[in-house]
């Protein structure tokens, strides 16, 4: 069942102990759709996205996949996911981290062919091939040979892209991708992202870049303590916050700039 | 002065590499072993099932706190007795150095593991890898190059404690030492050249590990920036 709307998300809860992170969520994302989410750090963007993959296993709350709920119900409210099901989601939804999270024992096409070999169970001839093209296509081809070590932080987020890409996702999350880069080789990379926002690819985006997001997304949220605080077009939310808190979160980022 | 004449002992020098060959196969066989067998305890200790973790924490526990004679001493005579299977001397050597360097590469293996950062295990998640695919392809390839050190350490060490086998009968190269000795009325001699087989063997491994530690360290990963 193929329907516009990709990505369901009913009443999400996360809690990590008595800290409750995220306070009921609910989002809709149709394909193509790139979103950004903003928010003061604490106000668990991160996390958000992170149960989008199943890296942070939802406390409570509904995701659906292309019009598929996932896991089942043991107990009224509480839902369990089996392996089988959460690595075939995790292809479908690729990650990007802020950290990269390279394998360094492994060279870029190395990398980008590990999920390819293991996951897609591809030749190796065949998985080389997909991985340079996926290499080339973020300006790294190159680069191939080279451990993670003796890259650059902008070119090893970009070997992580094309690693995340070469499973062919369908929709793709960046948490806080350029946090962890020198000002430097922060272009880089946004320029990368914005390729694959031309290509009309769904994606969610946690960023500080504000800049990027009101040129990039079609719809900005802003979350404040677990909640959605804020949504609505790049336009409305950036430039004409409702909220006070959102004025105030957007203030303090505008502050330093000229 | 007292006068040294290693001749008698040169003449028994058959003893002497029987017993090296003997005391190298007790200590082989305990490492292929006991590194199968500590990954294995390793693994389970580090499971979130209590029933795997607990009895894995325990075995573990047991083997590093007993004295190795008092363990050995068990296997041969004890076991015997309770299960009614008669052991050899090489048996009961081989299963007791078995589970003890076992109960201590899991501890190797466990620190190792757990030194990999959560980044590593999530990269690989992110891309659709299951736990153990994780595990073989991603965490203990890295894993086992920081082990190296620590791992030499043990083996040198089981080397060493393997001489224990002597007092069951096992004709190691302490034993043949200890025949040697009585026979020839010469111990300063025959035990300062046991002395220098287990300095050579043992110091040429470790240079062998200081190459591979160094040959590993240079493919690309290791050099931080």
């Amino acid at each position: 069942m193929s329907s516009d709307v990709l990505l369901r998300v009913t009443g999400l809860i996360k809690s990590f102990g008595a800290n409750e992170v995220l306070r009921g969520i609910d989002l809709e994302v149709r394909r193509g759709e790139r979103v950004a989410i903003l928010g003061a750090s604490g106000s668990g963007k991160s996390t958000f996205l992170r149960c989008l993959n199943f890296m942070e296993m939802p406390s409570a709350g509904r995701i659906e996949l292309d019009g598929r709920l996932l896991g089942s119900e043991r107990r009224p409210g509480e839902r369990t996911y089996r392996e089988a099901e959460l690595t075939g989601v995790r292809q479908r939804v690729g990650m990007v981290f802020q950290q990269f999270n390279l394998f360094p024992h492994m060279t870029a096409v190395g990398n980008v062919m590990e999920g390819l070999r293991t996951v897609r169970r591809l030749s190796k001839a065949d998985a080389r091939a997909r991985a340079e093209r996926e290499l080339a296509r973020v300006g790294l081809a190159d680069k191939a040979a080279q451990y993670p070590a003796h890259l650059s932080g902008g070119q090893k987020q970009r070997v992580a892209i094309a690693r995340a890409l070469a499973m062919d996702p369908e929709m793709l999350l960046f948490d806080e991708p350029t946090s962890a880069l020198d000002p430097e080789l922060v272009g880089e990379v946004l320029g990368v992202i914005r390729s694959l926002a031309d290509e009309g690819r769904t994606m969610l985006l946690v960023t500080h870049e504000l800049g990027f997001a009101y040129h990039v997304a079609t719809r900005v949220i802003f979350l404040a303590d677990g909640a959605i605080h804020e949504s609505g077009t790049p336009d409305e939310v950036l430039k004409h916050p409702r909220q006070e808190r959102t004025r105030a979160f957007l203030a303090r980022h505008k502050e330093f700039s000229l | 002065m007292y006068r040294w004449d290693f001749s008698p002992v040169v003449a028994n020098a058959d003893l002497l590499v029987a017993g090296l060959l003997n005391t190298l196969k007790i200590t082989g066989t305990a490492l292929v072993f006991g590194v199968a067998l500590g990954l294995v305890l390793a693994l389970l200790r580090l499971s979130q099932q209590r029933l795997a973790s607990w009895p894995a924490g325990f075995v573990i526990e047991v083997f590093r706190t007993t004295p190795p004679l008092v363990q050995l001493f068990w296997f041969f005579f004890a076991l015997p007795l309770i299960v009614g299977i008669e052991m050899t001397p090489f048996m009961a050597a081989a299963v007791t150095f078995s589970i003890q360097s076992a109960a201590f590469f899991a501890e190797v293996f466990r620190a190792g593991i757990v030194s990999i950062e959560r980044g590593q295990w999530e990269g690989a998640r992110a891309i659709g890898m299951t736990r153990s695919q994780t595990l073989q392809r991603i965490v203990l390839p890295q894993a086992v190059k920081r082990m190296i050190p620590a791992f030499m350490e043990r083996a040198i060490e089981l080397m060493k404690t393997t001489t224990l086998v002597a007092t069951i009968s096992y004709a190691d190269l302490l034993f043949a030492a200890n025949e040697i000795a009585q026979k020839t009325f010469r111990p300063l001699e025959t035990f300062t050249v046991v002395a220098l087989i287990y300095f050579v063997v043992i110091f040429a491994v470790s240079l062998i590990a200081r190459q591979i530690e160094r040959r590993l360290a240079v493919s690309g990963e290791s050099t931080v920036h």
